[in-house]
């Protein structure tokens, strides 16, 4: 498989079939970054002149998140939250440490950590069974407020997450199974800082799917923890994720419209609010040959019977 | 071919040679799931896979909640 970019088809590295396309390493870097660039056009994300906070794992999107950002030239900085989630954390922070000094620190970015157990005085593990919650409740509340903390104490314009195609997408098909409405309505790649005391968040990902993210990091040799975190097992969220992959794999390119499709309806509603009844009362006419109600002259039911005795009558 | 995957950690033992998607097929894995990576370079499905090659399969899904 060659680049489908390159004028002199230099071999491919990855093949997107949701973008009928191949890109070698160098094409795919670029589409990668076009792809980031359109976001934040679109939603209106930050400016060149905006002091930038990414909120970092050590996994392979935020990490790319920030490498890209930094690519772009955005004054992005970022944070760590060491969860306490013994040997997980220990190598996750190490990563985190390693990229920020061999890589960020050459464009001015620094690193900010908070760890959990120093003002909590436990893990999220040991936080959530004394709270009697799921760890993935509890880290996810936890981080939420710290990153959103950080943001506003430390005059941040934007905080960015490392959210992709794929978490929007599994997180939409969740809400919608559930008919979570309330959700539904933060599922904007831009969050504004609505009230005093909110960041404004944004999500600059939201056009690459989780394999896309991967690949770049792996093209850009950005080294990031691989295991997945022990209190992820089992979540729902990978359950959603792995049924909208069997989806993708027959039919290439429907994560992206089933989560841009939302995107789309939610920032243009309905023209006007007329009922289906109403609607049907403006479109339909009695078919001229049958009389029940059609959209054209002739329904599609008589058009198709006209052409069938048409085609079985002998020929002369 | 020498094949490492992850979640849990393993390495397994593939007679080759075989396309990537072929490679994937047998041990039940979805492309869009995974990275296919040769020594430190990635590889698309159609790449023809020799028996001397080291490979990882490297899951890409991840997330909590």
């Amino acid at each position: 498989m060659n680049c489908t970019k390159c004028p002199t088809s230099t071999r491919a590295v990855i093949g997107l079939p949701r973008h009928n396309a191949a890109f070698c390493k160098a094409c795919f870097t670029t589409f990668v970054h076009e792809q980031v660039a359109r976001a934040i056009k679109a939603f209106k994300m930050f400016t060149p002149e905006d002091r930038i906070l990414v909120a970092v794992s050590g996994g392979k999107d935020s990490l790319a998140l920030w490498h890209i950002l930094l690519a772009l030239g955005y004054r992005a900085d970022a944070l760590y939250v060491n969860l306490g989630i013994g040997a997980y954390s220990e190598e996750s922070h190490r990563k985190v440490r390693h990229y920020a000094d061999t890589v960020a620190a050459s464009h001015g970015a620094k690193l900010l950590v908070h760890v959990v157990e120093q003002e909590a005085g436990a893990g999220i593990r040991e936080l959530a069974t004394i709270l009697h919650r799921p760890t993935c409740s509890t880290c996810g509340t936890i981080k939420r407020y710290q990153f959103n903390r950080a943001a506003v104490e430390q005059d941040y314009d934007v905080m960015a997450t490392g959210h992709n195609l794929d978490d929007e997408a599994a997180r939409l098909l969740g809400n919608v199974l559930h008919w979570q409405d309330d959700y539904l309505d933060k599922q904007s790649p831009t969050l504004p800082a609505s009230v005093e005391g909110f960041a404004k968040k944004v999500k600059p990902l939201c056009r690459l799917s989780e394999r896309e993210i991967a690949a770049y990091a792996v093209v850009n040799r950005i080294d990031y923890i691989v295991e997945e975190c022990p209190m992820a097992k089992g979540s729902k969220m990978i359950l959603y994720k792995e049924v909208l992959n069997r989806l993708e794999t027959e039919s290439p390119g429907t994560k992206q419209r089933f989560y841009w499709g939302f995107l789309d309806k939610q920032t243009k509603p309905e023209a006007s609010a007329e009922s289906m009844a109403e609607k049907d009362q403006r479109t339909l006419v009695p078919c001229t040959a049958c009389g029940q109600p059609t959209t054209a002259g002739t329904c599609s039911y008589c058009k198709m019977m006209a052409k069938a005795k048409t085609a079985a009558q002998p020929r002369a | 071919m020498l094949v490492q995957l992850s979640h849990p950690y393993r390495q397994v033992e593939i007679k080759g040679p075989k396309r990537t998607k072929e490679l994937l097929r047998e041990l039940n894995l979805v492309m869009e799931a995974h990275l296919v990576i040769r020594g430190d370079e990635l590889v698309t499905e159609d790449e023809m896979l020799a028996d001397a090659d080291q490979i990882e399969i490297r899951p890409v899904i991840s997330g909590g909640a």
